[in-house]
């Protein structure tokens, strides 16, 4: 993430070869390698394929595609055979010997294939039936029976298979070795017994939607879309994912109001053809319970309102706290929406109390972000891909952003070296073949600075990476030894987020101090160019950087505390008066009881929600917003990257956060401000980045790792992709894949504790206490590793912990 | 012979009709002396097998082929505790739109199942939109003696191409046993 350009890395790409075929009469100049299919694509002949995939290895495994070839003595298949310099290829529609070829194949490839399109989800979108009309024959000479397996069986909870279907293209098989490295699919026998089978496991891939995606038949099926619905019936939309910063490309396919299917898009810079399940499954909670109309607190009880009702409470309750209310705006919004609320926080409600985070944060992450990450552009995705190695710190990508973690794969298999800096070698860095360079939480910064040399001149190359999580905000002094480790090896760097919402909001100026664009809010031109752009006065904005969530709650509770010491009968007036909440998970915050305290306790709170939540059963105001779907706007990626997306089904009675925000504007009698999705962004845009000064972070100390005593460990956490998070509600097949929630230890460290394999462990603070059982894992001693927010593993809410804090450890009762 | 007036010369041919043959059908008072033909399009009826189960396996080929968009059809999985139709799926929701719909007999012939067909039912008139788009209840055929309505298990020890190859005739004692317990227990809760 630096102002380089990254053309540095363009210079040594190898200059390619071209050469020159003929394909049905036509010559054809491709560059070396390329095989006939695609060079006969290239010049609109379209081969019949089913095993192809321009992303997944050549395997020639359907023959479908079989093409003449002159000087061979047999037809070939095309997906596998490069053009040759001079090569000479006749496709069917020159040649009467692949013609002949193909529909043999076909035939062949029906007789085992069951009549089962009626009852097929891919009937109607299938190469398989569009190819037998194409190049099949029309009737079938075959009269025997045809080989039955029973149907479906669950290769995993969520994916479903009919082996019948199967034509054997090992493109799911291929997919889940090659791209996923999740190869629990194969496949089994030979000959017209060969099938895709799994073997003691299920298919718990995160990947696993992906092969349904790219299955040429409807061998592959999902439980969640079995038989819902025709592709005739669909209305799809192109969108964005919002489940996490990794933002893939979508399309959501709908029927009557609801979504049926999400299924990845195609995005070469991006997601390239695949996604995660999460991002594919886990949209259920769309459609789950709604907030209808606004709800007003009226003798302490929430009643629904009308909305001008509503809002005159909301803007009466928060004009009266101008100067004393804190916006908290949660890592869900997007881009638009969180200038809405920089905008409506600063001129609205005269305050720079505007938090993004409802997660564990720091002041150093908040000079960080403002100062390195808000308004810049680091390093793509392409750019991982051609890294020569790259360095993961407080980042578990397959956890945390799955599309890095593919792209790291790919690199990896091409020779990139990925190192990553944590307790234990974690699945997803055994699958990209990475080293661990062994660190507990608390120790990043000085394992940061420590880095040893080997390492370190992996990272001098150029063009190599340091990815940066989130959960660097609890290692104190990460930042800062992140930047001299830059330094010292002119690596380039990025920050991965986890939500989808928080590179946006952070650009947008939803921290406390940073304002649109970057712009620090104490510095004079920022002030001038934010002002006259917001219509004001500069001397209007808040002159001082604000709270943010962490301090926004010790406030309150101060308030608190203050307003019962000075009894009844003074007049007491709070430093904080209101709240104004969007989207935030309180389970998802530190501390969490504390934060539900202080929303019962501030005086006014106004909750923007899309659904009940245990906000909006605090607040004074609960007024409803659109979900993603019945919105556009934008989500950033970690690269920076914006990524718009259209509104999926209009909802003509749902607002976006932007226009609630300036209806409360015009109810507080101020100058309307834009709602409008493309004018937010048209007036973003223009704003551009910031290119003054910037604050610079404060030079913390790199912390080091607590020393537990005995019977005590450090705690080391994070999260698995796919949890208890509130936006996979209502998918049960999908949490039916989840990976069980166990407790890690090193053999040493389980010996010491009376520990034994397969026995179960207890984790506990003082809150609270998580008893799962153990997995004994080859990682530093005296860790124990649990899942953050999994079923029976709650760490934030059961042990009130953050990683890097010490937990007792010891044997569970079995 | 003398010319009759022009006037009266009109009333004889509304006097010559009376001893011609009526062409009037008596509708719908006679109207069983004219069947339609026997390849007639009247209103669709969805089938039932012979135990009584659907036929109709919510393929949504029907609405696929149908080229006035009035067939509405979403399918569901048959669940162990709520069979629909022999196999996997069922068409839970099936609507026809008798305001769409022109009789052209294209749905019929893309069923895979026979589940579609035409009856002779022509009187489809009626005073609301609503009561046009004919909902699964009001397509199902009648249950005749040896049927029992669906849900229930499938004839035990057979599988759908059972079903298929005709080799189901009747409803067996365990499906009429099922259903009776199951309108017993509803009819409970009525109560
Ligand atoms: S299940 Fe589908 S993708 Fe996998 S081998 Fe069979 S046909 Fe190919
Ligand atoms: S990787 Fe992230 S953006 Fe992509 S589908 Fe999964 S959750 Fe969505
Ligand atoms: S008869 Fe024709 S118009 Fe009527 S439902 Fe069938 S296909 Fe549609
Ligand atoms: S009536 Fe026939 S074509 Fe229509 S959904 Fe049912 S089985 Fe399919
Ligand atoms: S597409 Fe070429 S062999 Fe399958």
């Amino acid at each position: 993430m630096s102002t380089t350009s990254h053309e540095a890395t363009g210079s040594d790409t190898p200059t390619v070869k071209m050469i020159t075929g003929t394909i049905d009469g036509t010559d054809v100049t491709v560059p070396e390698g390329t095989m006939i299919i695609r060079a006969a694509e290239l010049m609109g002949v379209e081969v019949p394929r089913f095993c192809d995939h321009p992303l997944l290895d050549p395997v020639a495994a359907c023959r479908a595609c079989l093409v003449e070839v002159e000087g061979m003595p047999k037809p070939q298949p095309s997906c596998a055979v490069p053009l040759g310099d001079g090569m000479t290829v006749q496709t069917q529609l020159t040649s009467e010997v692949a013609d002949t070829a193909q529909k043999g194949v076909m035939e062949f490839l029906l007789i085992n294939h069951p009549l089962d399109c009626p009852v097929c989800d891919k009937g109607g979108e299938c190469p398989l039936q569009n190819q037998a009309m194409s190049v099949g024959r029309p009737e079938s000479r075959f009269t025997g029976q045809k080989r039955e397996f029973p149907k479906p069986i669950n290769v995993s909870s969520e994916i479903l298979l009919d082996r019948e279907r199967c034509v054997s293209c090992a493109r799911c098989t291929r997919f889940a070795e090659q791209i996923a490295g999740d190869p629990f699919i194969a496949l089994l026998e030979r000959g017209a017994q060969q099938q895709v089978g799994t073997g003691e496991e299920p298919f718990d891939s995160y990947f696993s939607g992906n092969t349904i995606q790219i299955c040429p038949v409807g061998a592959l099926t999902s439980e969640e879309y079995r038989f819902r619905s025709r592709p005739f019936d669909l209305v799809s939309v192109p969108t964005t994912c919002e489940h996490c910063a990794s933002g893939c490309s979508m399309r959501t396919d709908y029927r009557h109001e609801n979504v049926m299917r999400r299924q990845s898009g195609d995005d070469p810079e991006v997601n390239e053809e695949w996604n995660c399940d999460k991002g594919r499954f886990a949209f259920p909670y769309l459609q789950l319970e709604r907030l209808a109309t606004p709800l007003v607190r009226e003798n302490g009880q929430l009643r629904r309102a009308s909305w001008p009702e509503a809002l005159r409470i909301a803007a009466d309750g928060l004009a009266a706290a101008r100067g004393r209310t804190s916006v908290l705006t949660g890592g869900r919004l997007t881009m638009e929406d969180a200038y809405a609320y920089a905008r409506f926080a600063r001129v609205g409600l005269g305050t720079d109390d505007i938090d993004l985070r409802a997660r564990a944060a720091s002041d150093e992450e908040t000079d960080f972000l403002s100062g390195e990450v808000a308004g810049s552009c680091g390093p793509v995705y392409r750019e991982l891909e051609s890294a020569p190695a790259v360095l993961l710190a407080a980042l578990e990508p397959e956890e945390e952003s799955p599309i890095i973690y593919l792209r790291l794969r790919k690199a990896a298999r091409a020779g990139t070296k990925v190192f990553s800096l944590g307790p234990f070698a974690s699945q997803g860095l055994e699958k990209m073949a990475g080293s661990l360079v062994e660190c507990v939480p608390g120790d990043l910064a000085t394992q940061l600075d420590q880095l040893d040399d080997e390492t370190a001149a992996a990272l001098s190359q150029p063009g190599a990476v340091i990815l940066l999580g989130e959960r660097a905000a609890t290692e104190p002094g990460a930042f800062a030894a992140m930047s001299r480790l830059v330094q010292r090896t002119g690596a380039e760097w990025a920050w991965v987020p986890r939500r989808a919402g928080e590179r946006g909001a952070i650009d947008a100026g939803c921290l406390p101090g940073l304002l649109p664009g970057g712009r620090p809010l104490t510095d004079e031109t920022a002030r001038q160019e934010i002002a006259s752009l917001w219509g004001i006065d500069p001397d209007e904005l808040p002159a001082t950087a604000g709270r943010s969530l962490a301090a926004t709650v010790a406030q309150i509770h101060a308030d608190a505390k203050a307003a019962s010491e000075a009894g009844e009968e003074e007049e007491f007036s709070p430093e904080l008066a209101a709240l104004l909440v969007a989207g935030v998970e309180p389970d998802d915050i530190p501390n969490a009881d504390q934060f539900l305290t202080a929303l019962d306790s501030v005086p006014f709170l106004v909750s923007l929600e899309t659904r009940p939540s245990e906000v909006t059963a605090r607040a004074d105001v609960v007024l409803p917003v659109a979900v993603v779907t019945e919105k556009s706007g934008a989500f950033v990626t970690w690269e920076g990257r914006r990524r718009p997306f259209g509104t999926v089904m209009p909802q003509p009675t749902s607002f976006t956060d932007a226009v609630v925000l300036a209806l409360l504007s015009d109810y507080m009698d101020l100058a309307t401000p834009p709602r409008e999705v493309d004018d937010l962004r048209t007036e973003l845009g223009n704003l551009g980045a910031w290119q003054g000064s910037r604050v610079s972070p404060a030079d913390v100390p790199a912390g080091s790792a607590q020393q537990p005593g005995s019977g005590e460990a450090v705690l080391a956490s994070w999260r698995y992709l796919l949890d208890l998070g509130t936006m996979q509600e209502g998918e049960p097949h999908l949490a039916g894949t989840r990976k069980p929630a166990v407790v890690r230890i090193s053999a040493a460290t389980a010996a010491a504790n009376g520990v034994e394999a397969g026995s179960r462990v207890r984790v506990s603070t003082d809150t609270g206490a998580i008893t799962l059982p153990v997995e004994l894992t080859e990682m530093a001693e005296n860790v124990v590793w649990l899942p953050l927010n999994s079923p029976d593993s709650q760490v934030l809410v059961s042990l009130g912990a953050l990683p890097g804090d010490t937990v007792r450890l010891e044997r569970g009762d079995v | 012979m003398a010319e009759l007036p022009p006037a009266l010369s009109g009333f004889w041919v509304t006097f010559s009709t009376m001893f011609k043959k009526v062409n009037t059908e008596q509708y719908p008072e006679e109207k069983d002396k004219y069947p339609p033909e026997p390849r007639f399009h009247g209103r669709h009826q969805l089938n039932r097998h012979p135990d009584g189960l659907e036929k109709c396996i919510g393929c949504e080929l029907c609405a696929w082929a149908c080229p006035a968009d009035a067939i509405l059809v979403q399918g569901a999985d048959n669940s162990t505790d709520q069979r629909f139709s022999p196999g996997e799926r069922y068409g839970r929701v099936y609507q026809i739109n008798y305001l769409r719909c022109i009789f052209c007999g294209l749905c019929i012939e893309a069923c895979p199942t026979r589940a579609l067909t035409m009856t002779h039912d022509y009187e489809l008139a009626d005073n609301s939109r609503e009561k046009l788009i004919y909902e699964k209840e009001d397509l199902l055929g009648p249950l005749t003696q040896n049927m029992v309505s669906a849900p229930h298990e499938m004839v035990p020890g057979t599988t759908e191409k059972d079903y298929y190859e005709g080799k189901i005739t009747e409803a067996t004692p365990e499906q009429r046993a099922e259903v009776a317990a199951r309108t017993d227990e509803e009819s409970e809760a009525v109560r």
